[in-house]
């Protein structure tokens, strides 16, 4: 089931056209692929589909779905964390 | 001990919001001559539905269709063979995601073929299939592709990487589908009841809302496209119903944080690329024309399909005599009406398709049937 939690960009690496995003405390490598080049920069919020940026977010939506996981993020150990955001996007229907 | 997952979904329900919503739902129905009749296509939908019990939220004129928006549940047997047959090859690794290793086919699931020594892999991305492949020159890696419309274009990314770096050890079998033709053909069968469609969340980022724009103006469908969230199906249904009372019938998005009209066009052209249409055989639902994605023929030495011809079954496999799956995408019965649910057919054991993943209609009847 997939829950879009936004993830930011904190690294672009334009030679291997990949990012590293960091979702609610999680830091991953994710492919850019499927986004026009130059469309994204650092600081930027995403959507992460199987190891792909699926779209950018506006910034003021992404930041109101991430207040709703912020309450919770503190109550979660480094493992939990990283368990519910790999099963969060881990959709692979996202339909 | 921290928290699990599920503490989180139920965190994650803003209480207050989704009664303040429901209560308007409430006064917009006692308006409305008929009952209303929504198919959310996606299984996520179904999932957020039942697990946070929204239909018992709902007044008794607003009901709800499960779609056929799971990719593992619509997966005929005959597809799932292939996969098992191909596990079994010499030098073969098959890799998939999600939970299409544990769909049996005639002979068994992956997971089977797995224990009986083959080498199956579930992973998290198509990419991971780039690793593997390194590791292991002297193996053909066979990426089982599985999804809708969000999930193609990763897989022609992955297609594209292994083109341009000439990757000589991996190869596709795939099995895309999308989402508007079995809207298409289920509204176009005469014992459909089916009167509005909640749309998909994420088929709609990558395909844009346009998709959907045909129902509303040629078949007399709202279309809404929601979010995942309960907040959003609440807020989604409060549209689709305030659309009958005023008597309109429209396409609208409630997902605008993430769904534009246009979606991801450089994801279209990537799946354009490799690509097209093809005829596709749904568990439950049967052949729907042009419903599938194949790879075009220029693309034949990466298409596993073509490669292992000649040991793939052909032959069509029907569905449990006793399974209703089919009716039960149409609307026409609900899981429990099935007389094996939850005896014969559990998720530990599914008989029919819809059994079979989380998102399935029937699974989550199961998980959450208490709350009905
Ligand atoms: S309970 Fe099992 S057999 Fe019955 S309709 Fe659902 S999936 Fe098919």
């Amino acid at each position: 089931m997939c829950l879009s939690i936004p993830s930011k960009i904190i690294k672009i690496d334009k030679e291997k056209n990949t990012a590293f995003v960091d979702t609610m405390g999680v830091t991953r490598e994710v492919g850019l692929d499927l986004m026009e080049e130059g469309s994204l920069h650092v600081g930027d919020y995403v959507l992460i589909h199987i190891g792909f940026v699926m779209n950018k977010i506006d910034e003021e939506d992404a930041l109101e779905s991430l207040k709703v996981y912020r309450e919770i993020i503190d109550k979660m150990d480094e493992e939990d964390r990283f368990a519910a955001v790999r099963e969060s996007d881990n959709c692979p229907s996202g339909a | 001990m921290g928290l699990e997952l599920k503490n989180l979904y139920d965190d994650f329900r803003d209480a207050n919001t989704i009664k303040a919503y429901a209560k308007l739902i409430k006064e917009d129905a006692i308006k409305l001559s008929k009952t209303i009749n929504i198919m959310e296509v996606c299984g996520g939908h179904t999932h957020t539905i039942m697990k946070y019990g929204i239909l018992q939220l709902l007044p008794s004129n607003i009901k709800f269709v499960h779609g056929p928006g799971c990719p593992v549940c619509i997966m005929p047997k005959e597809r799932i063979d292939h996969a098992y047959v191909l596990s079994g090859q010499e030098n073969v690794i098959l890799v998939t995601l999600g939970d299409m290793i544990k769909v049996p086919g005639s002979s068994g699931s992956l997971q089977d073929a797995r224990s009986k020594g083959a080498d199956v892999r579930f992973v998290y991305s198509p990419l991971d299939c780039l690793k593997i492949a390194k590791e292991n020159p002297t193996k053909t890696v066979i990426f089982f592709a599985i999804g809708f419309e969000t999930t193609t274009p990763m897989t022609a990314a992955l297609l594209d990487t292994v083109v341009k770096q000439n990757i000589p050890n991996i190869l596709l079998h795939v099995n895309h589908v999308t989402v508007p033709e079995p809207m298409r053909a289920l509204i176009s069968d005469e014992a459909c009841i089916i009167d509005a469609f909640l749309g998909p969340s994420h088929v709609s980022v990558i395909s844009g809302s346009k998709i959907y724009e045909e129902f509303p103006r040629e078949r007399g469908k709202p279309v809404v496209v929601s979010g995942f969230e309960p907040v959003d199906v609440m807020q989604s249904i409060s549209m689709i119903v305030k659309q009958f009372v005023e008597n309109k019938c429209k396409l609208e998005v409630q997902y605008k944080r993430a769904v534009s009209y246009e979606g991801n066009m450089k994801a279209q052209v990537m799946i354009g690329k490799y690509f097209q249409k093809a005829d596709f055989r749904w568990r439950g639902l049967g052949d729907i024309p042009m419903s599938g994605l194949r790879l075009k023929d220029e693309y034949d030495r990466y298409n596993a399909e073509k490669i292992y011809d000649a040991i793939l079954p052909k032959q069509p496999i029907d569905d449990h005599k006793l399974c209703i799956c089919g009716d039960i995408l149409k609307g026409k019965a609900t899981p429990p009406e099935c007389s094996i649910f939850g005896t014969a057919c559990k998720p530990t054991n599914p008989i029919g398709s819809c059994m079979v993943s989380s998102e399935g209609a029937c699974a989550a009847y199961y998980k959450y049937g208490n709350l009905i």
